[in-house]
């Protein structure tokens, strides 16, 4: 009975007779056959309880089991039947904003071995040795013949080499299918899509994971089911993003440079019409680049010197040390500045490319850049505002495009900003930012004096980020309408009188701003004969709808037996083709006369030759 | 003590057998079980060619004898479910004394087929596996010294039969074979529950057990890979578990089609350990569902009946057997949905085994005599048998 004593409690709960239980409360002092009935009938309920409880324990099993197997079929089965399952849908498309299929997906087959059940290993892998002659025999001989029970064999195959493969009739292969990404228009717009790579992996499907650019950026969302294939639709006109990157690829050859980069946006919405790095890669062969580490990520074609290139941009910069003048100090166009040369700070001896004078106006600053009156009218103005302005034109963080490299492209800001700093920074050096951080200033300064946000999403309105937020185009102001006015008169003027006179006469009306940086050498200090030019430019200047940032890196090009290395020279030539061939194709029509005299507009297209 | 108290209980003489077996068997129970062979049957016909032309031989030799099995299973379960319970008793007695020898000379005569675990006696015509023809026989044994203790002056049975569940899976342990051990152990838990253990010795049991599992986890690799293969969350999809869980996705509700299942071609243990993924993934989560209803109809009938038994014995050595059914049907179904980490066990009256198929068939033969309707003294009974024997008769 002492085992009986410890479940007593559960016991009397059981019970519900009290008079019963008064009996049975105490059974040892009952006597005889009548105490030994009264346990046999305590054990037998107690036993009788224990048996629903332990009806309830396996009931609840089973009822687990089934709901867990239910769970499993259904919960799981959404995710695989859309990516893993070549039967479900595929990743969404990317298109350019004219509907042009940037990114698609082809059902291909895959195969794998089973080496365990192939009849006949060695004849088979002579036989794939004839069909794919890229596999390595060794490797083929030591899979196929050892003990491994299962080995990829070929990811992706052609239909043909699928065919050939079904014809050697070896039952230890194992064909599967999955979807593959495809560019069709190869390296076109390369550095803007980025990429996939396979995910988790089988023979029924293949996850496709995006791993640079706007692949990458939008991983989740282009892999979405419930996205149910509507294709992403991006702000690059492939028509425009070609000619850009043609010309610049033949300009490149002509300077004689290695890196160039080219960005074409829309100034109000941010729209990012082209955007190109050179040198660049086919997205459909991605793999074999990636998986050749260069000791200097910068100089491998998957680089996208657009947006991950951080440059000292020189005197692009120019343009936004006038605009905080106009802005926050008292000067107009007008007003003159002291340009004597040189220029001491905190022991920097400054000086100009050449000399102009002891004064000049605050315009012809800009115009024949010089490095002096940007630098005493950063001094006047003081670091503070300097800061101020440059942090609130977004040059101290990454801009935030729809590209996974992005978030990477830091602006290399100094640390510590002392006079000379502030001196260095009014005319683009010390501060290192991307060409995407020039065009989206350029942009603020001559569409009115609203910032822009770039964005790589047809429609300027910014869609939504990777985590589905919606992101709005901020308008928050940078300049005032009239300071934007005075900007784009600033840029005509450099063209038409300044540094970039080359592109004067181009018919779209170019206003723009020129740098060449001294590059900086690794070993410290600067080249003195290796530059990076850059050309920052607007069309028309009069209103202009479009921003064109060009970068080409280590020009040099022989004029007349000169070696020139400068931008008005490199970088502009190649901006005004740029302009030229594209602008038409923007829809744009030409504002000036090939004499500089009044348009004659509608004309020109019927003019009799 | 119900034949001192009440008077004999046992079928008058004369009577014929059939129909009095008919009457008093549980008939729904029997008829599930029935249902999980035909299963059973046609899941062989499923899988198992598959593992034959692995091993080389004709595609419909493991069926073929699996149809013989079956057939001889059924006919086994009835037979057993006819005789009486101190026939059974003394049979099961005398089989635990015979497969506790056989047994613990295993490691001496027995045979692993290739594989490390020596677990069958091979036998010329087929192999035995001495474990689970103990199921039944240790159920009986143990309930048997359970209920000695209920008698005045009795021993206290429950040590003795703790000793022979721990002997027992101590040597199954040994093997190795965790999944039966523990289920010997399981059993054996469940009946001391049943015949009113102290609920502070249970805790202290669970307790033990639980050290007992980290101890064999601690020192056998065998146990400590299935534990870790199966804390790494998502498997491996080449692996059996991966193999599993794929195979329930691909079925869907409704399956592939017949014959038209993949994961019988690469799985090992397609045709035993892990049938039900193969049924899941050729006739769908329907029929997964369906053969989960059947075995949660055994159990709570049987159950819901032996909650009548006025007899001790039979209360707590049917609640054993029941116990060793459900239990091993669960843990066979929980390791293929992830629920449980991987053991060898087989799901009963499914997979395919000469050995577990007999084997389950007396254990649920027995099963079957001890729930059939019989007198429980109490007042209802009295009146309710003859009569409804005799609505029969007209």
């Amino acid at each position: 009975m002492s085992l009986a004593s410890g479940s007593l409690s559960a016991e009397s709960f059981a019970e519900s007779g009290a008079e019963r239980e008064g009996h049975a409360s105490d059974p040892r002092k009952s006597d005889g056959v009548s105490g030994l009935w009264q346990s046999q009938e305590r054990r037998r309920r107690r036993s009788r309880l224990r048996l629903f409880i332990l009806l309830a324990v396996l009931f609840s099993s089973f009822v687990v089991l089934g709901i867990r197997m239910i769970s499993l079929v259904d919960g799981q089965s959404a995710r695989d039947r859309t990516s893993l399952n070549a039967a479900g849908l595929p990743r969404a498309e990317i298109h350019d904003r004219n509907g042009n299929r940037l990114a698609i997906n082809l059902k291909v087959a895959s195969m794998a071995a089973r080496p365990r059940e192939m009849i006949d290993p060695e004849e088979t892998a002579r036989s794939l040795k004839r069909i794919f002659p890229d596999l390595d025999d060794n490797w083929l001989h030591r899979n196929l013949t050892g003990q491994r029970k299962f080995v990829w064999l070929r990811r992706q195959m052609s239909p043909e080499q699928h065919q050939a493969v079904r014809n050697l009739g070896e039952p230890g292969l194992e064909f599967g299918e999955r979807y593959i990404r495809l560019y069709p228009a190869g390296s076109l717009a390369a550095h803007v899509l980025g990429g996939v790579r396979f995910g988790e992996e089988g023979l029924t499907g293949a996850d496709l994971v995006g791993v640079a650019g706007v692949e990458g950026y939008f991983d989740t969302m282009l892999g979405d089911p419930e996205r149910n294939g509507k294709p992403l639709v991006l702000s690059i006109d492939s028509a425009i993003q070609s000619t850009t990157r043609l010309i610049l690829e033949r300009g490149m050859q002509v300077v004689g440079a290695t890196i160039a980069s080219a960005i074409l946006m829309d100034v109000r919405s941010g729209e990012v019409i082209a955007m190109v790095s050179l040198p660049d890669f086919d997205p459909n062969d991605r793999r074999s680049l990636a998986e050749t580490k260069p000791e200097d990520p910068a100089r491998s074609p998957l680089f996208n010197h657009a947006v991950q290139g951080i440059y000292e941009l020189g005197s692009t910069q120019k343009l936004l040390t006038a605009a905080m003048a106009l802005e926050h100090g008292p000067y107009s166009p007008e007003t003159m500045i002291n340009v004597t040369s040189p220029l001491y700070t905190q022991g920097f001896r400054i000086t100009d490319y050449r000399y102009y004078g002891p004064e000049m106006s605050l315009r012809d600053v800009i115009v024949k850049s010089s490095n002096i009156g940007v630098a005493r009218i950063a001094l006047a103005l003081g670091p503070q505002i300097q800061r101020g302005f440059l942090s609130r034109a977004g040059f101290f963080e990454p801009v935030p495009i729809e590209l996974a490299e992005a978030s990477g492209a830091r602006p290399i800001v100094p640390g510590e900003w002392r006079e000379s700093t502030t001196v260095t920074v009014s005319y683009g050096h010390g501060l290192s930012v991307s060409p995407l951080h020039l065009a989206a200033a350029y942009a603020a300064m001559v569409n009115g004096g609203v910032r822009v946000r770039p964005t790589l999403l047809k429609g300027g309105d910014l869609g939504s980020g990777p985590d589905g937020k919606k992101r709005s185009q901020s308008a928050e102001r940078l300049v005032s309408a009239r300071t934007s006015a005075t900007l784009r008169d600033f840029l005509r003027g450099v063209v038409e009188d300044g540094t970039a006179t080359i592109a004067r006469g181009n018919p779209y009306q170019i206003g723009g701003k020129t740098g060449t940086a001294d590059k900086v050498n690794p070993s410290g200090g600067y080249f003195k004969d290796r530059v990076v030019a850059s050309f920052a430019s607007v069309f028309p200047a009069s209103n202009p709808t479009h921003v064109l940032v060009v970068i080409v890196d280590d020009p040099e090009i022989d004029i007349q037996g000169e070696a020139k290395r400068t931008a008005g020279w490199t970088a502009v030539p190649i901006a005004a083709e740029v302009v030229l061939r594209t602008a038409p194709l923007i829809g744009l029509r030409p504002v000036l006369a090939p004499e500089g005299g009044v348009p004659d507009g509608i004309l020109r297209a019927v003019a009799p030759e | 003590m119900t034949g001192i108290v009440f008077g004999p209980v046992a079928v008058s003489a004369g009577e014929p057998i059939l129909p009095r077996w008919w009457q008093t068997v549980d008939r729904w129970s029997l008829a599930c079980l029935l249902i999980l062979a035909q299963i059973g049957l046609v899941m062989a016909l499923a899988s198992s060619p598959a593992t034959a032309e692995r091993n080389g031989l004709d595609p419909f030799h493991y069926f073929h004898r699996q149809a013989f099995y079956t057939g001889a299973a059924i006919a086994l379960l009835v037979i057993v479910s006819m005789m009486r319970i101190e026939l059974l008793r003394r049979l099961c007695i005398l089989g635990f004394v015979v497969g506790l020898v056989a047994l613990l000379l295993l490691p001496v005569f027995g045979t692993g087929f290739g594989q490390p675990a020596k677990r069958w006696f091979s036998l010329g015509f087929g192999s035995v596996q001495p474990s689970e023809f103990i199921k039944p026989c240790f159920v009986m044994v143990s309930a048997w010294f359970f209920v000695a203790v209920g008698k005045l002056g009795g021993q206290s049975g429950e040590r003795i039969s703790l000793l022979l569940a721990i002997g027992i899976a101590a040597i199954l342990a040994l093997q190795p074979d965790f999944g039966q051990a523990s289920l010997f152990l399981a059993a054996w838990g469940v009946m001391y529950f049943v015949a009113g253990a102290p609920v502070l010795v249970l805790m202290v049991l669970a307790g033990a057990t639980g050290i007992a599992g980290v101890v064999a986890y601690n020192t056998s690799e065998h146990f400590m890979r299935r534990i870790d293969l199966f804390l790494s969350g998502e498997p491996d999809p080449s692996s059996q578990l991966g193999f599993a869980v794929e195979a329930l996705r691909n079925g869907g509700y409704f399956g592939v089609g017949v014959g038209e299942g993949q994961i019988k071609w690469s799985l090992p243990d397609a045709h035993t350990d892990f049938i039900i993924a193969v049924a899941a993934e050729e006739y769908g989560l329907v029929l997964v569902l369906f053969v989960i209803l059947l075995f949660l109809v055994i159990t709570v009938r049987s159950l819901l009946r032996l909650a009548r038994e006025r007899s001790p014995f039979i209360r707590i050595a049917g609640t054993g057997l029941m116990s060793m059914f459900a239990l091993q049907a669960l843990i066979n179904m929980g390791v293929a949905a992830r629920l449980l980490p991987a053991k060898g066990m087989t799901l009963p009256f499914i997979s395919y085994g000469g050995s577990s198929a007999l084997a389950t068939a007396i254990l649920m033969g027995v099963l079957l005599a001890f729930t059939r309707t019989r007198p429980q003294g109490d007042m209802e009974d009295a009146f309710a048998l003859p009569d409804r024997r005799g609505l029969r008769a007209n």
